[in-house]
């Protein structure tokens, strides 16, 4: 009997078996009830809601990453989204026709996540030589450098106003703006970013950035460049980023400097926060809160008789709620409400239980 | 220099050079001299214990030599090469491995993968986004690791669940990960008990005739057992060299073991 268990087929089957049983039931009923969406929910729903919820969760999904897996949390996520977003409307088509060049989308998408990548690599590659609020201080000055810089700066980035018209290529005959195609596109996108970093994490390449994150001078003198990571981790956190801005800029339909302001910086590290970044699925669940937040506090705040100026207050509140309650975010309470769930009462009761 | 001359310079200077050569070595920590002028020469296969109280720089001669510090004056010679300026993971990749006295391990990992770590460290597959196959080759010199430290029983057990003797054992793999010519154990039998040292002591006699070592060790009854030869510091210095036997006998060094620290 062990004998044939132990052949390499009989060791496959059980193998893949198991992968297929591995995937918990919340991930089935997940995929299902997001595949399904489109057939109940509204076009405002699916575009506004669901489609900003995945945009956003695939930037916070770069920070999750370098702050998670990495310990290094940038201020400047948004910033290589934008640069994404003005990168695809500087090379792509838009209504600016004096600046756009109207490449096709095969050369201004791929064109537009390499420059992404390299203004990720070289801010990481500054800021890998600092550590903590100093690594916050660069990202910052970075991204608040670039927010000035495309405002004053008409012959590429067309100052204060932007670039409107961008929109995405009717490939396949598609209307990609559409709720239901936009809800799928951006859907694919966080399906694919979201298990990617989730693959990665458990990659040769994941496994030395968490163990650089615990213990730099352990990695070193395991023979591993904990700089060079570092930077890794950075450009592949701007290539999610960069995919992220360039779903955001068809989504608006246009970029300017206020995409990649300060205060979108600051957002998507309160998104992160939120949700918590233990795990990838923290980026989405923080986004989701937030983009809620940020439709409905108006409407909430009207309905209670309160003036709907307010609603940042609101957001606000929200904030501190969840940072007092859990410092981890949704998924610290998460796991504090199922650790509590497991224990078991009477044996919590000491050595006098039956 | 072109790569192909570099490399057979190595390879001459692996058969020729001495494994570890230090000139002149001194480090400074603002007035405070840890290291003064050491000269220290191991041959390649070579065991040298490190002995000396505390204070007298031991583990900062380690910490020069792998490049945690950088030694203020002198240089330091790696199977002839010279990597006295060298960042610790260049050092680490040329085949120099080391334990450290306070285990420094990733304890929410499991031993198998802390080793299988150490592995990737040195390979070209430190930047793999790929996850490893199930037949992945480093993955199976893990494996291999666990068996060397007798950790078998073990293998799947999270870091944070081990016995310190165990964690020590770890450590001790993850040093052999990747082929290494030459280690340094900082203190590898501090804290453990009479078994365990034997189980110490049978795991550094077993390991291959070429690979040289730097052991630092309080306990003379161990460091007699795993060196053929001894260097004695004091107060950042080297005070004394020689074979076990003659250190032993040295009245000096008897002053200064049992006479405290006035030697």
């Amino acid at each position: 009997m062990a004998l044939i268990e132990n052949t390499p087929a009989a060791i496959d089957a059980v193998e893949r078996r198991s992968l297929f049983e591995r995937i918990p039931a919340a991930y089935w009923l997940v995929g299902f009830v997001l595949l399904v969406m489109p057939t109940f929910a509204s076009p405002f729903v699916l575009f506004q809601i669901f489609g900003w919820t995945f945009i956003l969760g695939i930037i916070a999904l770069s920070l999750m990453f370098l702050g998670g897996y990495g310990g290094m949390v940038s201020l400047a996520q948004m910033t290589f989204a934008g640069s994404a977003g003005y990168m695809l409307a500087i090379f792509g088509p838009s209504a600016i026709t004096d600046i756009s060049m109207n490449w096709p989308w095969y050369i201004a998408i791929p064109l537009a996540l390499a420059l992404a990548v390299l203004f990720g690599t070289l801010t990481g590659w500054l800021a890998v030589r600092t550590a903590g609020i100093y690594t916050i201080m660069i990202t910052l000055a970075i991204a608040a450098a670039f927010f000035y810089f495309t405002r004053q700066n008409y012959t590429i980035f067309n100052g204060f106003s932007g670039f409107n018209g961008v929109l995405p290529p009717k490939l396949f005959g598609v209307d990609w703006r559409g709720s239901t195609a936009f809800y799928y596109l951006t859907l694919f996108w966080a399906t694919l970013c979201y298990f990617a970093v989730l693959y990665l994490s458990r990659s040769p390449f994941g496994l030395a950035l968490q163990g650089v994150r615990d213990n730099q001078r352990r990695m070193s003198a395991l023979g591993y460049n904990a700089n060079a990571h570092r930077v890794a981790a950075y450009a592949f956190a701007a290539l999610l980023a960069g995919i992220g801005g360039i779903l955001l800029t068809w989504q608006s339909a246009q970029i300017s400097p206020g995409t990649a302001g300060i205060g979108p910086a600051i957002d998507i590290l309160v998104i992160a926060v939120i949700g918590g970044l233990r795990h990838p699925v923290g980026a989405f669940i923080g986004a989701f809160i937030y983009v809620i937040l940020k439709t409905f506090a108006l409407d909430a705040l009207v309905a209670v008789g309160l003036s709907g100026e307010r609603f940042q207050l609101l957001i606000g509140l929200g904030f501190l709620v969840i940072v007092f309650w859990s410092p981890d975010g949704i998924l610290g309470l998460w796991a504090k409400w199922r650790d509590s769930r497991g224990k078991d009462p009477l044996r919590d009761r000491g050595g006098d239980t039956p | 220099m072109n790569a192909p001359a570099k490399v057979s310079d190595r390879l001459s200077a692996t058969g020729t050079a001495n494994a570890l050569e230090l000139r002149n070595v001194s480090k400074y920590f603002g007035a405070l001299a840890a290291l003064e002028d050491i000269n220290i020469t191991v041959r390649p296969g070579e065991r040298r214990a490190v002995l000396g109280s505390n204070g007298a720089g031991k583990t900062t001669l380690f910490n020069c030599v792998t490049g945690d510090f950088l030694a203020t004056t002198g240089n330091i010679r790696f199977f002839g090469e010279d990597i006295s300026e060298f960042p610790p993971h260049e050092r680490i990749r040329r085949g120099l491995r080391r334990t450290y006295q306070i285990s420094l391990l990733f304890t929410g990992l499991s031993v198998r993968d802390n080793i299988y770590l150490s592995c990737v460290g040195v390979s070209r597959r430190r930047f793999s986004f790929l996850r490893p196959r199930r037949d992945d080759a480093l993955m199976a010199a893990a494996d291999n690791l666990v068996d060397v430290v007798h950790l078998t029983d073990d293998r799947d057990t999270l870091v944070s669940n081990l016995s310190y003797g165990q964690q020590r054992q770890l450590e001790i793999a993850m040093a052999l990960a990747g082929a290494p010519r030459f280690i340094l154990f900082d203190e590898p039998a501090a804290g453990l008990s009479p078994t365990e040292r034997r189980e110490l002591v049978d795991i550094l006699n077993g390991l291959p005739g070429h690979m040289g070592y730097i052991i630092i060790e309080h306990d003379m009854d161990v460091a007699l057992r795993v060196a053929e030869s001894v260097t004695m510091m004091h107060n950042g210095r080297i005070f004394k060299e020689g074979k076990p036997a003659e250190i032993e006998e040295d009245p000096e060094v008897q002053a200064l073991y049992l006479g405290g620290d006035d030697g």
